[in-house]
Formats: structure tokens, sequence, C-alpha cells
């Protein structure tokens, strides 16, 4: 068994920001663990642009953000296992490791959960009809396309309007597919605004809301689709159910954090973020474990993962230099209009100003966000727009938050 | 003539309308000046950003992604997409690196460092 | 050349015939129309190994079931194919549901099931605890068992094929000649001789028996809606639970499976064909209602896959095993439903006693060897044995599916061990690549051009389940 300080198991946009900021919190011996064989995670197959904006102030594609942090990572010299994939994670801090050198057993003072989140499959939806290829999550054929470099079909029908199948609808088009609906169970889309626009509007295909795809036909190939709008209960009205010829179908319905190792340490994890419970510094319910990025929560911007995994990093480091507040913490929870609130702890700190992140659980219009605890009032905050698709962040003032004393709650109100 | 757009510089994503009367275009229902500007660029200068891969000549099952430096018109981006199919890449490549020169007054760079 | 024996359909029943026979000193040759073996009820079935209380008496369902349970055990340990023996309860929700389970009873001791129990309901969910309240009466079979279908009967033909039996995939049989020999015409025009034809074509049974000159039998194919659920859900019931037969259907069961997940169905509706394997919304609602009467709180969110099966009945519900009366070497080997699986070892004995009385000439090889190396052996090792074995064969250090953890050094054992995965589909059945709760989002391309590379073909040509289901058109 091997000993590190630091050991950060995924090297994606969480995990190479938050080796970034735990090295330079002083944790020289940290080290990340990834499976492939570079650094960058899903960044390298997202060849699009829209990434940085906010975090480097420039807009970049996938591969070229995950190059800053790579870099930044290569300069400091921190020591990245590729190709080694983490097959277990005990409560006590052993890290099992799976490459082609061996079994490796490293023995960690603290560990980040940088796992990063995998796509909801077929299965999971219960789509009747038959079972043959050309039926992709969307971030697989976003794989065989932009890394291996071969087209997934001609015909394409896309399931879910989420981000990645909005950028897939443009990506297929590009390269000469016919891209014949996108489909969305929803009232509303999940994606970004931009993405509509740019990503369909463009290129001229339809977007049904409240529509699913009721059946998939064909025996070998996919040989088309009947798609059906639903009613209020989500299930598919008969009389509304077309037939659309195609060879493809995509799915983009949805995103779940790989919490597998996260169970394995027996760490509590929440139904509705599907990610740890953790503090302000990141930190689960055993100490020296901290997660961050979308293994915690799905993000919609890599901007916010890297934030998230800096506060993660540096807990780590803080909690090895023994530095981390052991003020009393207290709950945090979601109100009115408000789908879920991280983190889920807040300590009680006077020195520190905190951010809560959440999501609404429809979308609004002008809102007003309103962060109390009892009748203490900690922070408000207005929207213009507040819809599921995009993450809202709220800063609340050390001073305010030592007023806290109760539960700390954030509700919306419709102004 | 008469455009509706979706404002997309945030995240409210005003309904526009513009009015188009030669060079003169008149929007409404933006937010702020941020969308009326938008407005008028979609308008008169609509410009996107095109992203694609190349396949690596002399390395095996390697693809290259490449962006146009800066926006192209966007009426270009099919035509962009077929010189960036026609274009020759070998390694070792730089992020940065110009793969095709001329695009529309633009260049088409590299985007992933290929060893 | 002619073959001795030619053997119609590589499912289980076809699979431990040839093993069966690769016993012998016969040339076989196992044909099978699709591009893998095990892709028809085989893939797609409960994979329950029945006590034997269900068959009428006296039939061949009662006699091989029961006789066969043991034979499956034993052939499962030799071909180092993972099965539990569980055991099952069959349930009673309500009295007027009761005098069923004392019919079974009664049925199971006539059929010489062995310790079968009777369980108040109280005493039924001190072995289930989250058994249905309702559940008043149960009937525990300890005898009874879960095995995976697919791997076993992969396993039977690469055992039969390391014993000199040969596998013909992509022979679909169009025409079927009675000379001297057997001469069978597939759809591409290809030909294959054989004195003798044993017919376990499955839902095709009744198709090949007809083409060679005997039909006396319809096959009835009743397709089987399933949903799976993620191992995380695997522990909900340790016994297969079923329910007595109703009015509402024939009974849903909720049993772990022998990898580790929940199962539950299947439903039981007469279809047109043997490729009719679409999942319905009927179907779902049926096993989500059916399945929710035996343990009410079964995680339906963590299913990970549906999927159809179709079962050949006949009318008479019992199996047929016998020589064509009409055509000389023809035996026909037909309407294997439930419990095929439980006796399909005691089916294929039953086939070489056949053969031998219709004058098949068996004679003893010196060298079968009935073991099948351990497929599995590489995830049940220890970290240390693991680590030992990795630096041997690098390989199996790298995890390509990470949901199954399955190694690359598994993926291409699965390629190059016999009956050899053809496709992305045959991978799957012999690793579990593919069949976790991300159902091959990630490792799908991975396993491509590991296919491609150790086949020779471009990825283009690597297909799902064989012909016409490719998965990319080709570079970019």
């Amino acid at each position: 068994m091997i000993e590190h300080d630091i050991v950060i198991i995924g090297g994606g946009p969480a995990g190479m920001a938050a080796a970034v900021a735990a090295f330079d919190a002083g944790i020289k011996d940290t080290v990340i663990l990834d499976r492939e064989d570079t650094l960058g995670g899903i960044l390298r197959q997202c060849i699009h642009n829209g990434f940085g904006l906010h975090k480097l102030g420039k807009e970049l594609t996938g591969p070229e953000y995950a190059a800053v942090y790579a870099k930044k990572v290569e300069e400091r010299g921190i020591k990245v296992y590729t190709e080694t994939m983490v097959t277990d994670l005990s409560a006590d801090k052993i890290v099992t490791a799976s490459s082609r050198e061996g079994i490796l057993k490293i023995k960690a003072k603290a560990v980040i959960l940088a796992m990063g989140c995998r796509e909801r499959s077929r299965g999971a939806l219960n789509i009747c009809g038959t079972r043959p290829a050309g039926i992709f999550s969307a971030g697989t054929a976003q794989k065989l396309i932009n890394c291996e470099g071969y087209g997934v079909g001609k015909r394409v029908v896309i399931l879910g309007s989420g981000d990645i199948g909005l950028i897939m609808a443009r990506r297929m088009s590009l390269e000469g597919a016919k891209v014949e609906a996108v489909c969305e169970i929803m009232p509303y889309s999940g994606g970004l605004t931009r993405n509509i626009v740019q990503c369909l509007e463009d290129f001229g295909i339809p977007l049904y809301l409240s529509t699913t795809v009721a059946e998939i036909h064909g025996n070998r190939r996919l040989e088309g689709v009947t798609i059906a709008e639903v009613g209020p209960d989500r299930r598919t009205i008969e009389e509304t159910k077309r037939f659309i010829p195609c060879d493809t179908l995509l799915l983009s319905v949805g995103l779940i954090p790989e919490n597998e190792l996260t169970r394995s340490a027996g760490i509590p994890i929440v139904p509705v973020t599907n990610g740890a419970i953790v503090d302000e510094n990141r930190q689960t319910a055993i100490p020296g474990i901290f997660a961050c990025g979308n293994v915690l929560q799905v993000h919609d911007l890599v901007d916010y993962v890297s934030d998230e995994a800096e506060i993660a990093g540096l807990g780590a480091a803080e909690y090895l230099q023994d530095k981390l507040s052991d003020a009393k913490t207290i709950d945090t929870k979601a109100g009115f209009g408000v789908r879920y609130v991280l983190p889920q702890k807040v300590s009680i700190d006077p020195a520190k100003d905190t951010s809560l992140f959440l999501r609404v659980s429809a979308p609004y219009g002008k809102v007003r966000f309103t962060v109390s605890s009892g009748d203490e009032v900690l922070a408000t905050a207005v929207r213009l727009k507040a819809v599921p698709g995009e993450m809202e962040k709220i800063n609340i003032p050390a001073d305010k938050l030592a007023a806290a004393t109760d539960t700390v709650t954030v509700s919306l109100e419709e102004l | 003539m008469t455009k509706n757009l979706i404002c997309i510089i945030c995240p409210r994503g005003c309904a526009l309308t513009a009015e188009i009367n030669g060079d003169e275009v008149k929007v409404s229902g933006q937010g702020c000046i941020r969308g009326e500007k938008y407005a008028i660029d979609e308008c008169t200068n609509p410009v996107r950003t095109v992203t694609s891969i190349i396949r690596v000549s002399n390395r095996e099952d390697t693809m290259v992604s490449c962006k146009t430096e800066n926006p192209i018109p966007k009426d270009k981006i099919f035509e962009t997409m077929e010189i960036i199919r026609k274009t020759n890449v070998n390694a070792p490549v730089a992020i940065g690196d110009v793969l095709c020169d001329n695009v529309f007054g633009t260049k088409v760079i590299a985007t992933k460092e290929i060893k | 050349m002619t073959y001795d024996v030619l053997i119609a359909g590589a499912g289980v029943i076809g699979g431990m015939v040839a093993r069966e026979l690769s016993k012998y000193k016969l040339s076989v040759c196992l044909i099978e129309k699709e591009n893998d073996v095990a892709m028809g009820a085989s893939k797609a079935n409960s994979g329950i190994i029945h006590g034997g209380f269900d068959p009428e008496p006296d039939t061949l369902k009662a006699r091989l079931n029961v006789s066969g349970v043991d034979m499956l055990y034993e052939a499962a340990k030799e071909l180092n194919v993972p099965f539990k023996n569980n055991g099952s309860l069959v349930c009673a929700f309500g009295a007027d549901e009761e005098p069923a389970i004392h019919k079974l009873f009664e049925r199971g001791i006539k059929n010489g099931v062995k310790n079968m129990k009777l369980l108040s309901g109280e005493e039924a969910r001190k072995e289930e605890p989250r058994l249905s309240e309702a559940c008043t009466l149960a009937l525990l079979i300890p005898t009874a068992g879960i095995i995976c279908p697919y791997q076993l009967t992969v396993a039977a033909i690469g055992n039969a094929m390391d014993n000199g039996v040969e596998l013909k995939t992509n022979f679909e049989i169009s025409k079927i000649e009675r000379g001297e020999a057997f001469t069978l015409t597939s759809k591409k025009g290809e030909t294959l001789k054989g004195k003798y034809l044993i017919n376990c074509a499955g839902g095709y049974s009744d198709k090949v028996a007809e083409m060679a000159g005997d039909c006396d039998f319809t096959i009835i194919p009743r397709a089987g809606e399933y949903l799976l659920i993620d191992k995380t859900e695997g522990e909900t019931v340790t016994h297969t639970i079923f329910q007595v037969p109703s009015k509402e259907g024939k009974g849903i069961l909720v049993t772990p499976t022998a990898d580790g997940n929940l199962l539950t169905g299947p439903t039981a509706g007469v279809v047109e064909s043997p490729e009719h394997t679409e999942i319905t919304q009927k179907g779902i609602d049926t096993v989500l209602k059916l399945a929710s009467k035996s343990v009410p709180d079964i995680n339906f969110r963590q299913v990970i896959t549906s999927f159809s099966g179709v079962r050949s009945s006949d009318k008479n519900d019992d199996f047929i095993i016998e020589a064509s009366k009409k055509v000389e070497g023809l035996v026909n080997v037909a309407a294997i439903d439930s419990p095929g699986i439980s006796s399909c070892v005691a089916i294929a004995r039953c086939v070489v006693e056949i053969m031998g009385d219709i004058g098949a000439e068996l004679t003893a090889k010196n060298s079968w060897d009935g073991k099948r190396e351990n497929t599995h052996a590489f995830c049940e090792m220890s970290d240390e044995e693991k680590d030992a074995y990795i630096k041997k064969n690098p390989a199996y250090g790298k995890i390509i599916c990470r949901c199954e953890t399955i190694t690359e050094g598994e993926i291409l054992d699965a390629i190059r061990r016999n009956p050899k995965a053809p496709d992305m589909d045959g991978v799957k059945r012999r690793t579990r690549a593919g069949m976790g709760r991300c159902q091959g989002g990630f490792c799908s391309p991975y396993v491509m051009k590991l296919i491609a590379k150790e086949q020779g073909i471009p990825m283009e040509q690597v297909t799902k389940k064989g012909e016409g289901s490719y998965i990319v058109t080709g570079k970019i």
C-alpha cells in the first residue's frame, strides 16, 4: 500500500480544479486518478464552444477549457495516474484501483470525489417496441463522432431537449444528417435558450414540447419511431401518435451522478440531487472525504464545476492543515418553488461568506429568492427569470449567516 | 420585413420583434439595451462560430478538434464545414495552430493538442 | 462432407444436445440462423430452475424437470456457469388462492419433488421480509434455483465446440432434402449435409419439421415481457417468488438473478411470430401491477432495461421429443417452453437415447472433457490474485465497462474463445459489458474497437446483433 495526502478520483474539470486548489493551498502530495489516458473527462468530446465565459472571461471549446486546467496540473507537477480506474473506496479512505500495471492500493489522508455523471439510458425510460441498433445516448454518439470520427446515422430523432441533445442536433446536422425532430416530454425545454436558438432554429429543427417517443420500430437497425403528445400525467395520448422514419434515436434524458464509490464508502446520498450530503466545504458525512462537480450535483456550466471543485480542493487542504471550522452546523432546506439547495449543511462561521446553489422546481418569470432562518432574513436576490435548467447562486454575507439559529430555508416568490 | 427572435444574451430570453426597413432595424420587446444590439446583429449580420473535427493523417484513429477563430457569417456554415472536411492535418498539432487559412475572413484553428 | 449429425438451432436445447453428442465419436454441426448463439428464447426468459411441482404428472415435462434439476446443477458446475440454489416460494394472497397451493403441493409430491414445505404467511415473511402482508400461505420448494440462461447456452456450446462440434451461424434453412442424407440449403444458397437431423429450432421447429417432410405439430409463440432492475435492488428478495395462476394471468414472478439483479415478469400473450419481441405499454403496466402484488415496495425507479422473450408452446402443453415417424433420421425436440431450462440436460440425454434407438452409432470418445474454464475467474479473484494476474496479462487491468467492472482481458476472451462473440450483444451476453446501469453508454465505443481489431474489420462492419444492425455509418 502506498500513501498520499489527497487522492482525487476523476480527472475531469472537477478533479483538475480541485487538485490545483489543494496544491496551491499547500498540499503538494495531491494526486489524480483517472480511467482515461488523458485528463479532461467529458470535456474532451465537447468540441463546441461556450465554456469559460464566467470563469476564464473568454469563450472556449471543451478541449480548450480542459487544456487550461491540464496545463495548471502539469505546471505544478501534480501526479496523475492515468488509465487507472478506482474500483473501491472504504470509509477509512483506502482507495483501490485497477490499471494495466496491477491493483493499486492507496491510503489517503483525504479524498475528493470527482467521478462525474452518466446519462440515463433507454432502459430507465421503458420505451415500448423493439431493440434495434441505432439508439444512442447523446453522449455516446458525441464520443463516436467527435473522438472516434465516425458518423452514427443519417435521419435522426432526438428525445430530450437538455443541452447535450441540442448540441448533438446541431452536430449531426453539420455532418450532413437530417434531424427530424427533438421531442421533450416536459412542457418546457431543459436546455439553454442560446442552444435552442443556435442548435435548433439555425437548422430548422422542430422542437416538440410535451411530446415523447412512444414506440421504437425495426428489428436490425432502427427504422422509425412513433412519437406522441403526453398528458399532464406524462402518459401518451393515443390520438396524437405519429410515425417518423429514422435510422437513429439519440437520448438526452437526464444525467445521473456516478456515486457507486460514494455508496461503497457508506456516505449518505440524497435522492433529489443523487449526490452526497455536503457542508459548505463540500465535505461529506465522512470527515476528510469531499465531493465536487457532477458527482455531487449535475451542473449546467463547467465554470461552476470548477468553482465548486476549488471549494472542495481548498476544504481538503484545510482539513489536513486542521484549519476547518468546528463551528456548529445547521441544515439548509428548499422552500417554496425551490427543488434543492446545496450545500445541505453550513457552519455558522462568522469569518466566511457562504454561497448557496439551488435549482427551481419549474420555470418562473421574475422572482425574488429569500434566504431565511426563523424570522431572520439572511439574504434576498431578484432574478428576471428562473428556470430549472439553470443553477442559481445566492451569496450570504458572513455577518448575516452568524445570525442564523435554525434551519436556513430558501424560497421564492413570483414578482 | 418583420422578424421574431429570442434574445440569447441572458437567461431571461426576451421575445424580440425586429422591423427591417432597408438598412434600418427597429427592435421591440427587449428588456435591456443588449437585446437591441443582439437583434440588430442577428438581422444585419448574423454570425456563428463553427466547431468540428479533422482526422489526423499521420496518426492512427486520431481526431483533432477545431473551430473558426472568429465567427463566420451564418449563411456560410455549411460551406465552412466543406472546407474543414477537405482539410488535411498532420501531427504534431498545438492548440491554436492554423489548420486552414482564409475561411470567410477568419481561420480554422486547432482546439486540441495532438503530440 | 457429410456430417453424422446436424442440429438445427443453437439455443440452450441445441447447445445441450450438441454437448451430449460431443461425448461420442460423431461429426456434429450445430446450425443457427442468427449471427450468434442463444438468440431466441434462450436469451430472454426467467432463468429459473424449477423444482417440478407445476407440470401435470406423467408428462415429459414432469419427468424431465424433476430428474433434470440435479443434472443441470452438475452441468452448471462443470461448465462454470454461475447459478444459485435459492429456493422458490409460491404464494397465495388470500383464502381463495389457498386451495391452488395445496393442489400444487400434492402435484409436487406426485412428481417426486423433494423437501417441499407449506408455510403460513407469517412464516413466509420470515423467509422473505418484503413479501406482501397479503400473503396467507406459501409453498417452499428448496430444490429450485436461478441460473443465467444465455451464459448456460454459451458455455454448453463452447464446451461442445472444444470437444469437436462445429458451429455454423447465419445459416437460415430454406430447404431440406432427404436423399442418402439430409441436405440443408440456406437462404444464401449454402448447403450442409448430415445423416441425422435434430430439430431444436425453437419457435421455428414446426417450420423445420415441415421442410423435412413431417408436420404434425404447430408452435404457438407466446411472448413474455420482463423488467430488469439494477443490482442495487438485487437483494429485494432472496427466493424466487411465484404467484398462483389467477384470472389475471399465469402470475408474475419476482426473483433475484444469478448475476445479482432483480427480475420481474413475465407476461404471457400469444403473438404472431417468434420475432415478435416488442415491449408494450400494456406489458409494462401488467408487470408493474402484478409484481407489486407479491412485493409491494419494489424500487421500479431502478429499472435498467425491459425485454421480451417468445416461448414456443404446443397445444398439448408438453414437450415434443421424438423420432419422426414419417422421416427417417429426423428427431424433433420442440415446444420446449417452461420448464425448458430446468430440463435441458435431461432433454439432451433423452435425445441421445433416441439417437441410439434409431440406429446412430454411439461410441464414446476417450478424450471428452466436460469442463469449461471459468469465464468469471478474474472477477472472483481477491485483489492480491488480481494483481498477480494483471502483472502477467495487463489487459485485465484495463476496465472497459465501469458499471459491471469488466476488463479488456475478459472482453478479448469473449471475442476469442468458443463460441466467439461476433457482435456487441454477443460480448454483452458473455461478459455483461454494457449490461449495467448505463447500458453501454460509456463502454460501447471501446468494445466496438476491440471487436473491429480482433476480427480485422472496419468499425462500420461491427454490428449490434448481426447483419443489418450496423452501429456507425463510416468515417467522417
